[in-house]
């Protein structure tokens, strides 16, 4: 693993090194390698189908990679269970939000937290056990609400999350997955279906976040939203990465004028 | 979602109301029929000892379909698993007593034995069907009942020489075996004064239907004891992970959760209590055969939880009052009724029937109609159905759904640190 010369980052927190992916005969990331800064928000863009999505999902664990490696933290993280990876701290939310429709706001938020004792079966069950139990309850229900205010959305607290707005639903998907207290947040066109105003909120959090520590990297259509706000941009075309800059970089960049922006910008 | 206290003691009240209704009504039906005390009170008697059997198969099905979203249609088999295994452990090695031997245990061994064992078969069809789709897992389940069932049946394992012992399941043949009725009187002689049988006995009530008016009891206690578990893991953090994977199993996942372990857990769990249910429903008898697990069985399990609707606890309760009560026995009980009453032969067919009735003369179809009840209620049940979904499809209380949680979430902590 020649992290140094994937990169050219400093501090990179997640690294994807060849990374292959084959459908039958079609091959949707070829060999892609990038690194992602700590701390930082790094967006990736790129044309329909040049691998975007695909590539998410092998970095999560929804696919498996046919090649390549994904290192996380310096753990190698390629091809295990989509759990196991969000539990050391990779989270991700979805292109169209994956709320649980039929479970209310709150009850969403408290699956975020990581390893909970009520998670196996006796502890929850067996009456000694079941005082730790409701403790650690309190305590993530606490956190919850405050992640709810912080959002701003604590006043649809009980209402069921499949009634929601679809900006609500990208704020509560984004609320939950701070709960699993991640590392890094894959973010997969959070601004899609929202509307202005939340989008700026959505924004302000991201940033916020960011300033915490948290490191950001965002699939996102939107040309402003990458350009305004994140610190380096990897454009993908044809499931390979075609360009790995900062932004005025990237807008000045032959390649990907002529590939993807089409002479635009 | 979040229902007033008091509207929930009314509709408490209103269920309530309801079955004393209904038992009531059934009562005084059979007092105006003409029945005696005896007849009566078994019939009432049988209604609540199959609405806690089938309360409880509906509760074990809710832990799978309502709670998991995992769609088993194999009930039956983890019934006839439950219940062979009891016969095996329980059995008299007395060839006179029972076709095939059996280990002579006491009978709470068996029970014990049944649930653990049909729990294991549960776990063993849930690791490999981990990651098939709902519709396709629905197949394997149906499937693997029916293999149970077929198993069972078959003559290669209907008798087993082991020694000078002859084992097995006795193939498509009845087996006896030492039954429930030992349990039941272990607990009439232990707690029960023998006054009461004097009291009820001088009412004009039998030994025998005190002692099954027992073991109508133990089956509803079992039931609640599945109630008890069953609500603690609908508000944990185990009953939260069972409905993300039922809304979505790719986002618990993506938060995170062992999705795969808790289907192993809750199937193996779900599985036992079926098997736990099968040996309530067969244990007031004393032979158990083959045909007692077609796949029609655990449908009946599937309309006692569409009726109260799938989800809630109590609706599965519920269901499974309304179906022994309603769709079960109650129809049994209204052709003995009649039949008591009009000692008219019934006509052979409903065309019969209906020349005599050209000729005003209701009673052979009233009679007629009597006589085939358990057709008729097969008819009776699918036009239930058909309003039932018509009308509410969420069934009676499938809006009664816990949340999930082991602390009251609108509890909200005091506003410090946010200020605004």
């Amino acid at each position: 693993m020649s992290n140094e010369s994937v990169t050219g980052v400093d501090d990179p927190v997640l690294v994807v090194d060849g990374l292959e992916k084959r459908f039958g005969g079609i091959v949707a990331v070829d060999g892609a390698s990038f690194a992602i800064e700590r701390g930082v928000i790094t967006g990736l863009i790129g044309p329909n189908g040049a691998g975007k999505s695909t590539t998410f999902n092998c970095i999560t664990g929804v696919y498996k990679p046919n090649g390549g490696t994904v290192t996380l933290d310096g753990t190698e993280i390629t091809g295990k269970r989509p759990e196991w990876i969000a539990n050391r701290g990779l989270v991700r939310t979805f292109q169209i939000a994956r709320e649980l429709p039929e479970m209310t706001v709150i009850e969403n938020m408290m699956l975020g937290p990581q390893n909970q004792r009520g998670e196996s079966l006796l502890q929850s069950v067996v009456p000694g056990l079941r005082r730790g139990v409701v403790a650690e309850e309190e305590g993530l229900r606490e956190r919850a609400w405050e992640t709810l205010e912080l959002f701003e959305i604590d006043h649809l607290a009980h209402e069921k999350a499949g009634t929601l707005s679809g900006g609500q639903r990208k704020l509560l998907e984004l609320a939950r997955a701070l709960l699993t207290d991640p590392e890094v947040l894959l973010l997969d066109e959070p601004m899609a279906g929202v509307n202005p105003s939340l989008e700026k909120k959505l924004i302000e959090r991201i940033h916020e976040l960011k300033e915490q520590g948290y490191t950001f990297l965002i699939v996102e259509h939107d040309m402003e939203v990458i350009m305004e706000n994140c610190k380096r941009v990897i454009v993908m075309h044809q499931g390979d990465v075609l360009a790995d800059g900062t932004p005025a970089e990237i807008e000045s960049n032959e390649r990907v004028i002529e590939a993807y922006l089409g002479g635009e910008v | 979602m979040s229902e007033s206290n008091s509207e929930r003691r009314t509709r408490l009240l209103r269920l309530g109301g309801f079955v004393a209704a209904t038992y009531i009504g059934l009562f005084l039906i059979g007092f105006i029929g003409g029945l005696s005390l005896n007849e009566i009170f078994g019939q009432l008697i049988s209604i609540t000892m199959y609405a806690g059997v089938f309360g409880l198969l509906a509760l074990a099905l809710n832990l799978h379909w309502g709670y998991t979203g995992m769609f088993n249609i194999g009930i039956a088999g983890f019934m006839a698993i439950g219940v062979y295994t009891m016969v095996f452990l329980t059995a008299s090695p007395d060839p006179v007593a029972s076709p095939v031997a059996g280990l002579d245990l006491p009978i709470l061994v068996g029970v014990l034995g049944g649930v653990i064992v049909a729990a294991i078969f549960g776990a063993l069809l849930a690791i490999p069907t981990l990651r098939v789709r709902a519709d396709y897992f629905a197949i394997i389940t149906l499937g693997f009942s029916e293999i149970v069932r077929l198993f069972i049946q078959s003559d290669t394992l209907g008798e087993i020489e082991i020694g000078d012992q002859v084992y097995g399941t006795g193939a498509g043949r009845s087996v006896r075996y030492s039954n429930f009725r030992d349990l039941t009187d272990v607990v009439v002689q232990t707690f029960v004064p023998s006054a009461i049988f004097d009291t009820l006995g001088a009412v004009g009530l039998s030994d025998s239907l005190v002692r099954r008016l027992f073991y109508a009891l133990v089956v509803l206690l079992f039931m609640l004891a599945v109630l008890w578990l069953l609500r603690r893991i609908a508000r944990s953090p185990f009953g939260r992970v069972l409905k993300a994977i039922r809304e979505d199993e790719t986002a618990a996942q993506s938060l995170g959760k062992d999705t795969r372990a808790a289907k192993v857990t809750v199937f193996a769990l779900g599985a036992g209590l079926m098997g736990l249910g099968g040996i309530l429903w067969h244990g007031q008898g004393s032979f158990v055969e083959p045909d007692l697990f077609l796949p029609i069985y655990t449908f009946f399990i599937f309309i006692a939880l569409i009726i109260g609707g799938s989800g809630s606890n109590l609706g599965a309760m519920v269901g499974g009052f309304v179906f022994a009560a309603f769709l079960w026995d109650g129809p049994r009980y209204l052709r003995t009724i009649v039949s008591e009453n009009l000692d008219i032969d019934a006509p052979q067919t409903i065309y019969h029937a209906g020349a005599e009735l050209l000729q005003f003369d209701v009673v052979p179809l009233i009679s007629y109609l009597a006589e085939s009840l358990d057709e008729l209620r097969w008819i009776f049940i699918g036009i239930v159905l058909i309003v039932l979904m018509l009308r509410r499809p969420e069934g009676l209380y499938g809006d009664q759904e816990d949340i999930a949680a082991a602390v009251d979430l609108t509890e909200r902590p005091p506003r410090g640190e946010n200020n605004e």
